[in-house]
């Protein structure tokens, strides 16, 4: 029990996709201009990460090594279809401003970086709870951003308007303000870990 | 199909729906290859080359296989597979036949693989202009939406690149260096990229 509590800790702390390893940049900049996008883009992520985790996990000594890569991105496009079509379903206002980046899900690395490096060594039980931590880890880091995108650009918080007026800053809910947010934080980031003595964060590998 | 209609592509591939400063696909190598301006180009070009031939693959397989067999939600799968698989054809072919050519492009091919601005221009072409087209105009116009989006992909990486080279000589803050000061760049850049915003036509 407390392995598994460890392993969801891990992906919401000490390695958040965003701000311990710089993964999932693109959909993290593209569908932040929101607090309600953020949540949505958070979910459908962590529910490809949970599916494709378990099941590859579980088929871990099945899948030749020579050609697992191709194996695990048919898996999780499978569940990333799936996610696709619910979206498309139930919640057709959230999909229309998504557009694109629910199927880039297929190309997001935390996927296949916890696919490859995490799921396809350990069994399911701490799999799925690995897919689950680093999901609400992705889910956290992205909902950050949109938090502030949203309170700075548009003056309110999950579309709820401030009882406080400003005039907002639009440019922060366009791609300018994405990049600035982001890069800032990162920043931020940069000086907490040099107070607790770790090295500033660099991008490495994939996305 | 329209002359007109592939200029408004082009301006609006290249500069105001630009797929890096604007659409946020495909950062991963705008961050990782645009310290330097030649790999950058080198980079630039194998993005476009990937772009345009996956446009046409799946240009020929949503046509001729997805929509016949009704069968179009599983672009995603069928998409990624094909590009995946396109992209370790085309390495292996230029390591055997052109040692140098792989030398200066080959490294960056893997990395095309999951570079979602390749499968997102697939996705959009898909969107945009696959049904409802004339087969000539949709095979025209979501190749020409690759070509140019690639080509906007390259013009960003090559003026992130000129810019990064002169951080050699400049003093960053230490909590400033690396990521978070290419990011601020990139946002400035994207801040004047949205000046091309009043193009009209």
């Amino acid at each position: 029990m407390k392995k598994l509590a460890h392993e969801l800790i891990k992906g919401i702390a000490k390695e958040n996709p965003t701000f311990g390893l710089i993964l999932g940049l693109c959909p993290t900049l593209a569908v932040s201009t929101s607090l309600v996008n953020a949540l949505g883009m958070g979910a459908a992520a962590t529910f490809v990460l949970i599916g494709s985790n378990g099941i590859i996990s579980s088929l871990r000594s099945f899948i030749p090594g020579r050609i697992r890569l191709p194996a695990f991105i048919v898996i999780i496009a499978t569940f990333v279809t799936i996610c696709e079509l619910a979206m498309k379903a139930y919640f057709p206002a959230l999909d229309r401003s998504l557009g694109i980046f629910v199927p880039l899900i297929v190309v997001n690395c935390i996927i296949m970086a916890r696919a490859e490096a995490y799921a396809s060594k350990h069994p399911v039980m701490p799999s799925l709870f690995d897919g689950l931590g680093m999901g609400i880890g992705f889910t956290l880091g992205l909902s950050t951003i949109a938090l502030l995108r949203e309170l700075f650009g548009a003056g309110s918080i999950a579309g709820f308007k401030l009882p406080v007026t400003f005039e907002p800053v639009t440019v922060m809910i366009l791609a300018p303000g994405a990049l600035l947010t982001l890069g800032l934080l990162i920043a931020g980031t940069n000086i907490i870990r040099k107070g607790k003595g770790m090295q500033p964060l660099k991008k490495k590998g994939c996305c | 199909m329209d002359f007109g209609k592939i200029v408004t592509i082009a301006i609006s591939m290249v500069f105001i729906n630009n797929f890096i400063l604007s659409k946020f696909l495909g950062l991963c190598p705008f961050l990782g290859v645009s310290k330097q301006t030649k790999p950058a180009v080198s980079m630039g070009v194998a993005v476009i080359f990937v772009m345009v031939c996956s446009s046409i693959i799946t240009w020929i397989l949503y046509t001729f296989v997805l929509i016949p067999l009704r069968l179009e939600y599983l672009r995603t799968i069928t998409f990624i597979l094909v590009i995946a698989a396109f992209v370790q054809f085309v390495e292996m072919v230029i390591r055997k036949y052109s040692p140098s050519l792989y030398r200066a492009l080959g490294i960056y091919l893997p990395l095309i693989t999951t570079n979602c601005a390749v499968l997102g221009v697939t996705l959009l072409n898909a969107d945009s202009f696959f049904q409802g087209q004339a087969r000539i105009a949709s095979f025209v116009y979501s190749t020409s939406q690759a070509f140019f989006g690639g080509a906007g992909f390259l013009l960003a990486l090559i003026l992130m690149s000129g810019i990064r080279e002169h951080f050699e000589l400049t003093d960053i803050p230490e909590s400033m260096q690396g990521v978070p000061i290419a990011f601020i760049v990139a946002s400035l850049m994207s801040l004047a990229f949205m000046g091309f915003g009043g193009f009209k036509f």
